[in-house]
């Protein structure tokens, strides 16, 4: 029972107001929270760490295709997967085989010269044929394996994951609450009150901090218990780029919502900002792939910012210091679209 | 009784203009409040009511014209002003996950005085609703709410924008009460209606609101004795004594419901 006669700093009770209005929101709260855990736990095991995945080969029937399968069931690290003849090019294409054998003398191997693994089954194909043909190894190489935590795929996900998820809950999250309480008048009876305006803005952000900690929390115990994702950084460094991050963001969905009379128009707007950063700041892959011209304007995006800097601390243990720069973006990027968006808010 | 023309102006306005667009809102409207009546705007949809409460709430800016709420102009001390203003828009919907007793709080944090928490539910008579939220409350207890967000500030003035459209009678009377309870504390009201009754019951002064202009003003008492002065004879309601009614179709040509 909440009797508080006395309410507190305008702030405070902003704040608590909007917290109360999503916790009690049930889809706010699976979007915020639980989506992005089953999306990493999706993607996780998706692009697991696959140790000793054999390659798959498929073998047309025809003359000699018997004497083909027997070689290959028995190398290591090949299996053989039935493939009927016409649907051949179908299977190399999804994935389910990755070189397709057409007996003969010599026969013929089928792959996907544009994908490293079909590229790799090729040669493992041809050397187990070889070797079934009576080519003899010229010598026996020793072998080192190595398995090194933190140079994984996976860890390299969590991290653009968990940006990702900032990126995307910080502005929605704002921006549809924003935009929402704009068509149902809210904001315009707030805005005949003496409520100073930088104060609803600042709650919603405060606000937003509150369910990050949560969804944070949550993607990295889940990082590190699932698949042994490291956090080599200290804690609270980790936490500083965390908050900078959803602070550049809280300012991005507050400055998209400011103007919007919609929640269709704030979507459109919402898309228009964050597609380039899914596509160019490095969740999947690298923005080294992209060409060196645009490197600086990648560089510069939030996203990409938030990014490097999450990877350096959980993967490389840097310091505050060393991800200086990184910060300096975020604040900027909080800094600037929220003075923007409190002078060019629409309050009715 | 005192001269109410002594008492101080609570709003004054000259020349008021407003458009939007090629559609004119309000076309040169003046009007003078006294401290302490109930000021109503009586029109039609479209007439240009709500137009002209926005802007004497500070909400929307006049294209042209003059406009002085309690001593003050907006533009200067606006946060000083809105302390002061209790405000009801019209068709308001609050937060609909909050509850009622949060509702008030939040907006009794935005002013430096008025009563407690507790105080302004029971004004309202919502305490039985205290803890209910505000989606669930029926249409006659979300205005009461409304209301009490306008009045957690004790204030001086009161703007209400068609307080009781969309209620049943049972729910206008409980809010005719309320502000009739607002009123002998001292309070001045400006409001909107397309209710003659309301009128009638509320408003110590009316002005007839029609194309952006004030086309009559007085108290409903005297415009209805002028009317008869006029026109001797059965009133167009088919009723033997003129009402408001009759007021407004003699001065438009139109009935007030029409649109």
């Amino acid at each position: 029972m909440s009797r508080r006669e006395r309410p507190s700093h305008p702030l405070v009770e902003l704040t608590l107001a909007r917290l109360l209005e999503f916790f009690r929101e049930p889809e706010a709260v699976f979007w915020v929270i639980v989506f992005p855990l089953v999306l990493a736990f999706a993607l996780g095991i998706a692009f697991r760490a696959k140790t000793d995945e054999p390659v798959y080969a498929g073998v047309i029937d025809g003359a000699g295709a018997a004497g083909i399968r027997a070689a290959l069931a028995s190398a290591p690290g090949i299996a053989i997967r039935p493939v009927q003849g016409d649907r051949a090019d179908v299977a190399l294409r999804d994935g389910l085989v990755q070189v397709i054998v057409l007996p003969g003398s010599p026969p013929t191997y089928r792959y996907d010269a544009t994908r490293a693994e079909s590229r790799l089954a090729r040669l493992a194909v041809d050397a187990a044929l070889q070797r079934a043909a009576g080519r003899a190894d010229a010598f026996t190489a020793g072998q080192q394996r190595l398995e090194v935590v933190g140079a994984r795929y996976i860890d390299w996900l969590i991290p653009g994951l968990l940006g990702m998820n900032i990126m995307g809950t910080g502005m929605w999250s704002i921006g549809f609450s924003v935009v929402f309480a704009r068509t149902r008048r809210i904001l315009k009876r707030l805005a005949a009150t003496p409520m100073a305006r930088r104060d609803y803005l600042l709650a919603q952000m405060l606000a937003r901090l509150v369910f990050l900690a949560v969804e944070a929390g949550g993607l990295l115990g889940f990082g590190a218990l699932v698949f042994s994702v490291p956090v080599r950084g200290s804690l609270i460094t980790l936490t500083v780029v965390v908050l900078a991050g959803a602070l550049a963001f809280g300012g991005l969905g507050l400055l998209v919502a400011s103007r919007a009379r919609t929640i269709e128009a704030a979507s459109g707007w919402m898309n228009f900002a964050m597609l380039p950063m899914w596509v160019v700041s490095g969740v999947f892959f690298s923005p080294a792939h992209f060409p060196a011209p645009a490197q600086p304007f990648i560089r510069a995006l939030p996203l990409t910012a938030l990014n490097d800097a999450l990877r350096a601390v959980m993967l490389d243990g840097a310091s505050v210091a060393r991800i200086g720069p990184e910060l300096a973006i975020l604040g900027a990027w909080a800094a600037v679209c929220f003075a923007v968006a409190l002078k060019v808010f629409r309050w009715r | 009784m005192t001269d109410q023309s002594a008492l101080p102006s609570a709003v004054v306005c000259r020349g008021l203009r407003k458009r939007y667009g090629d559609v004119v809102a309000v076309a040169g409207l003046d009007l003078d409040v006294r401290s302490g009546e109930c000021f109503g705007l009586l029109g039609p949809n479209g007439a240009g009511k709500t137009t002209t409460i926005e802007i004497l709430e500070g909400l929307l800016e006049p294209d042209a014209g003059d406009v002085e709420v309690l001593g003050m102009r907006w533009g200067a001390d606006d946060r000083a002003l809105r302390q002061r203003l209790g405000i009801q828009l019209q068709e308001t919907v609050l937060q609909e996950k909050l509850r009622v007793e949060e509702v008030v709080r939040l907006f009794r944090s935005f002013y430096r005085r008025g009563p407690s928490v507790s105080e302004v539910i029971a004004m309202v008579e919502l305490e039985p609703k205290r803890r209910s939220l505000v989606g669930k409350l029926s249409g006659g207890q979300k205005q009461r709410l409304a209301v009490a967000c306008a009045l957690v500030n004790e204030p001086d003035l009161l703007f209400l924008d068609e307080p009781t459209t969309g209620l049943d009678p049972q729910s206008r009377r409980q809010l005719w009460s309320l502000l009739g309870a607002y009123r002998r504390k001292g309070g001045t009201i400006v409001l909107t209606t397309h209710y003659m009754d309301e009128a009638e019951t509320l408003c110590d002064r009316v002005a007839i609101v029609d194309h952006g202009r004030v086309i009559a003003l007085g108290t409903p008492r005297d415009l209805i004795v002028s009317l008869e002065r006029q026109r001797p004879g059965p009133s167009q309601s088919g009723t033997q004594q003129a009402t408001l009614e009759d007021v407004f179709v003699a001065h438009t040509g139109r009935h007030l419901r029409d649109e």
